[in-house]
């Protein structure tokens, strides 16, 4: 047995966008255990339901994270109509789901870049933020925002899409199909990228299972668990199929993601064919008195959405469980045993997102 | 396995221009849209304070007395709630950013109130 050392690994690193600390204790190269901690970036956003209206929370609620910020402020709007017994119009349905799988790609996108950025592959990264920047100007044409969107609202949305532009859509989401279609090949058949991801940071089902991982994570494990098959939004309309791998090391976890910007596509275009014409939004009058569980599926994974009402305009409480945080876990069983220059690439493969996570 | 996957990606770029712009000198288009500033049409305001209740972030004033409306364009968070309460839709949203500053202003807007009638 070699000598122990801890090196400390963030909060400040140049993989990490966000800030998370790992003390990782190593045994010449490898790494024997890491020991997390966060709280870098807490915003006290749940405590925020005291001060900020139930209407206004929604603006509040976009604001958890800039890359899922539809889906928190879905999420919340679901919650919240949930308590209230309000159904939304079929329409806004296949909005909330078409602005949602549009988010779903350029999370993945994003997450793409900073992978290939972790490995050194800098012309890499540049291509698939270029790639994703196209999806960024669908939502401002759509919404008005790149990061925050402002259209989920208690009771619908409050944009709507006319016909031409969802054409328009579908037209630009072919083009990014085959771009994405040649740097998928470098992602999943480079020697190079290969010899960085395959093998590496294996975790088993069992140990996905135990360990409560969410989304891509767990999937990549070869766990079939996936939100949206609940069938909340228009995903009940849908003809779609959780995307599983069985590897569960780093190449699994790239290759879901890959494979999930094509369903994401495939799915928007379902959307387009379904869309019904009609309201966007019904008008909501009251309070909310009650509580509810919504869970949905973030890019990320699994996200859970708990609200208590007490009948005025002020949340008692909300709390929200965030994929990161479930996957931090996972994480840590993928690192032991890893080489040091794994460490990067590892912790990039759960998708972290600390300003979920800590909220 | 291949070792030369992104060549033809590389070689195309090497023949396109670049996929930037020159921002100073040549900027994006802005979309109808963009969520870029709250304007008002001030005559058209009848000062029943509904967008500074609602405003998430509290950038909004009005003065019923003074009759004045007034934003901090650096509070203001561009989420459009209050052009949707308006009773008199007279906020609206421009498309085009607040210019940067050094300092945090507020924009004051006066409603000319002509008390004289016509006749006199």
């Amino acid at each position: 047995m070699g000598k122990r050392t801890v090196v400390p690994f963030g909060p400040q690193h140049p993989v990490l966008p966000e800030p998370i600390h790992l003390d990782l204790v190593l045994e010449d190269e490898m790494v024997v255990e890491a020991i997390p901690r966060i709280g870098y970036i807490h915003r006290g956003l749940e405590k925020l339901v005291e001060k900020k209206d139930f209407l206004q929370y929604t603006y509040v609620a976009e604001r958890i994270c800039g890359i899922c910020s539809f889906m928190h402020g879905m999420g919340y709007c679901m919650t919240i109509e949930s308590i209230m017994n309000v159904e939304i119009p079929e329409r806004a349905k296949f909005l909330r789901t078409i602005w949602a799988e549009l988010s779903r790609m350029h999370s993945h996108m994003l997450w793409l870049g900073l992978l290939a950025d972790a490995f050194g592959f800098e012309s890499l990264f540049m291509q698939s933020w270029k790639i994703r920047e196209q999806i960024l100007d669908i939502f401002e044409e759509t919404t008005g925002g790149r990061v925050i969107f402002s259209v989920c609202d208690i009771g619908g949305v409050r944009k709507d899409i006319s016909t031409e532009t969802l054409t328009k859509i579908v037209g630009i989401l072919n083009n990014i199909e085959k771009e994405l279609k040649q740097i998928s090949e470098v992602f999943l058949n480079d020697a190079s990228v290969k010899s960085r991801t395959k093998g590496v940071g294996v975790l088993t089902k069992e140990q996905a299972y135990d360990l409560g991982a969410a989304g891509p994570m767990a999937r990549a494990s070869g766990v079939e668990i996936d939100m949206r098959c609940q069938g909340y939004a228009a995903y009940g309309k849908l003809d779609f199929k959780p995307i599983i791998e069985k590897a569960g090391d780093s190449y699994a976890r790239t290759s879901v993601r890959i494979r999930e910007i094509f369903q994401s596509i495939d799915l928007i275009r379902q959307c387009v064919n379904l869309i019904p014409e009609g309201e966007i939004k019904v008008k909501v009058t009251g309070n909310p008195s009650g509580e509810y569980f919504t869970r949905l599926e973030q890019p990320r994974g699994e996200v859970v959405y708990y609200a208590k009402a007490n009948g005025s305009k002020f949340l008692d409480r909300l709390r929200v469980r965030t994929p990161t945080f479930a996957n931090v876990p996972a994480l840590l069983e993928t690192l032991k045993g890893c080489a040091l220059a794994d460490v990067p690439i590892l912790v990039l493969t759960i998708d972290p997102c600390i300003s979920c996570t800590e909220r | 396995m291949s070792v030369l996957s992104m060549t033809k990606t590389l070689f195309k770029n090497l023949f396109h221009g670049p996929y930037t712009v020159l921002y100073p000198i040549k900027e994006k288009e802005k979309f109808d849209r963009t969520r870029g500033k709250i304007e008002i049409s001030i005559d058209d305001c009848i000062f029943c304070s509904m967008c500074q209740r609602r405003c998430p972030t509290g950038a909004i004033t009005v003065e019923k007395a003074k009759a004045t409306w007034s934003i901090e364009p650096f509070s203001c968070i561009q989420c459009g709630y209050c052009t949707e309460v308006c009773p008199k839709k007279c906020l609206h949203m421009n498309n085009q950013y607040t210019a940067p500053s050094n300092e945090k202003t507020r924009n004051e807007f006066v409603k000319c109130m002509n008390t004289q009638s016509p006749s006199e």
